[in-house]
């Protein structure tokens, strides 16, 4: 069944409350398909009934359920392949060289999703960079979604998970079988550290960053929220530091405290280096 | 760029052909290993070659180790499809010169990931 207009702008301004994401006219299908489940294990017949429900009770566990199925998590290993590529060729290498002294490397995943994106980066890591077994690595991996955290914790993905993206041979070295499914080992699991985090809310401590990856996630929200939240990751990022976006995500003309750098197949962001006067 | 698709399957020859064909690739075919075989003498190297492993005559696994014992064939990028999803199955096919391994069902678009790991399309 249709949701009524009144109950789509409801939800709407819900999910942008919570997550900045905006649910712009036409994404109507998208709530009904993410929310008919919802309403269903909740014992209510339709949306408007479910909408009825997180009105009376603002601030109740349905609120959270809402919002995590509203922010999609469509993600895959090595996603795009060629920021990996560019990682594994230029930016890591050029970053253990300046870290000499403190051998310590900090990354922040901060759109963790079901931990594709921060597996990834631990397997090419472990793969190419032997040495860095040594140096503190520091992985901090972060999502809105209570969900999502869960399942990147267990690191447990299906055939169709597992079929996307990831070499073959990355598969049988670092995986478990665990009946349909299979398991990331459990040291490239305890390497990561996830957090849940609110990109629109303050963060919390965190450390200088070497490498922030924030994949497909500025793309839904507006501009002055894209640009509050790349501001912030420019005071996390070290000087040197390297910033990683969506392939439909930049920062030209709505940060320009941060500058492109085409880097190998990939855009990589820089913060701009300040002229001394 | 040209593809070489054995299946016994004719359904899974040509879904697997259509995929490719999206993406710019002449296909040809084969309806087993040793059909593979005769078609790699007969039209030279191509760009790559997917292969299902069960399948009369001669099996994938046997049709890879015939092309990788043969000097010229060695470097052609080879994938597996297959509904075989063992991790030592995938193991023994990495071990045979795959270099990819690709589980059935699958969706054209993982099919076009796999093609860009091995590095015969660009990501
Ligand atoms: C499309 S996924 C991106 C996953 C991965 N970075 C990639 O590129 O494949 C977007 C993720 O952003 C998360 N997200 C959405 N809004 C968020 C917010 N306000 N704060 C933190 N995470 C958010 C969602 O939970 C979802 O897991």
């Amino acid at each position: 069944m249709p949701i009524r207009p009144e109950d789509f702008s409801y939800v709407s301004k819900l999910v942008r409350e919570a997550s900045a994401i905006v649910l712009e006219a036409g994404k109507e299908y998208l709530v009904e398909l993410r929310l008919q489940p919802i309403a269903q294990q909740a014992g209510l017949a339709t949306l408007d009934k479910l909408v009825e429900k997180l009105k009376q009770d603002p601030t109740g566990p349905l609120h959270k359920r809402v919002i995590d199925a509203m922010t999609t998590n469509e993600t895959s290993f090595f996603r795009d392949l060629h920021p990996f590529e560019t990682l594994r060729k230029d930016v890591v290498p050029e970053l253990i060289r300046k870290r000499a002294d403190t051998r310590t490397l900090n990354f922040w995943c901060a759109a963790a999703s079901s931990g594709q994106e921060p597996f990834s980066t631990m397997m090419m890591l472990r793969e190419n960079f032997p040495e860095l077994a040594s140096w503190r690595v520091n992985y901090i991996a972060t999502d809105l979604s209570r969900d999502m955290l869960a399942r990147c914790r267990e690191g447990k993905y299906g055939q169709f998970e597992v079929s996307r993206g990831l070499p073959a041979q990355l598969l049988v070295k670092y995986f478990d079988r665990r009946g349909t499914e299979w398991q990331i080992k459990e040291d490239i699991r305890k390497a990561v550290d996830f957090r849940e985090l609110n990109l629109m809310k303050p963060w919390g401590p965190m450390p200088t960053m070497d490498i922030v990856f924030i994949r497909n996630v500025l793309i839904y929200f507006d501009v002055p929220t894209k640009r509050d939240i790349l501001l912030r990751i420019h005071r996390l990022l070290a000087p040197d530091g390297y910033l990683f976006l969506g392939g439909a995500e930049t920062t030209v003309n709505i940060c320009e405290e941060f500058e492109s750098q085409v880097i190998g197949r990939t855009t990589c962001y820089r913060p701009k280096q300040r002229v001394k006067v | 760029m040209r593809a070489l698709v054995i299946d016994d399957s004719a359904a899974m020859r040509n879904i697997i052909s259509r995929s490719l064909a999206t993406i710019g690739f002449d296909v040809v075919q084969a309806v087993h290993g040793r059909d593979g075989l005769d078609k790699l003498k007969a039209h030279g190297k191509p760009e790559v070659i997917l292969v299902d492993w069960n399948m009369p005559e001669m099996n994938g696994y046997e049709f890879i180790k015939a092309v990788r014992a043969i000097e010229e064939w060695r470097d052609i990028p080879l994938m597996m499809v297959t509904t075989e999803t063992e991790t030592s199955q995938v193991v023994r096919a990495l071990a045979a010169g795959a270099n990819e391994y690709l589980m059935k069902p699958f969706t054209p678009e993982m099919l076009g990931e796999k093609l860009a790991i091995l590095g015969v399309t660009m990501s």
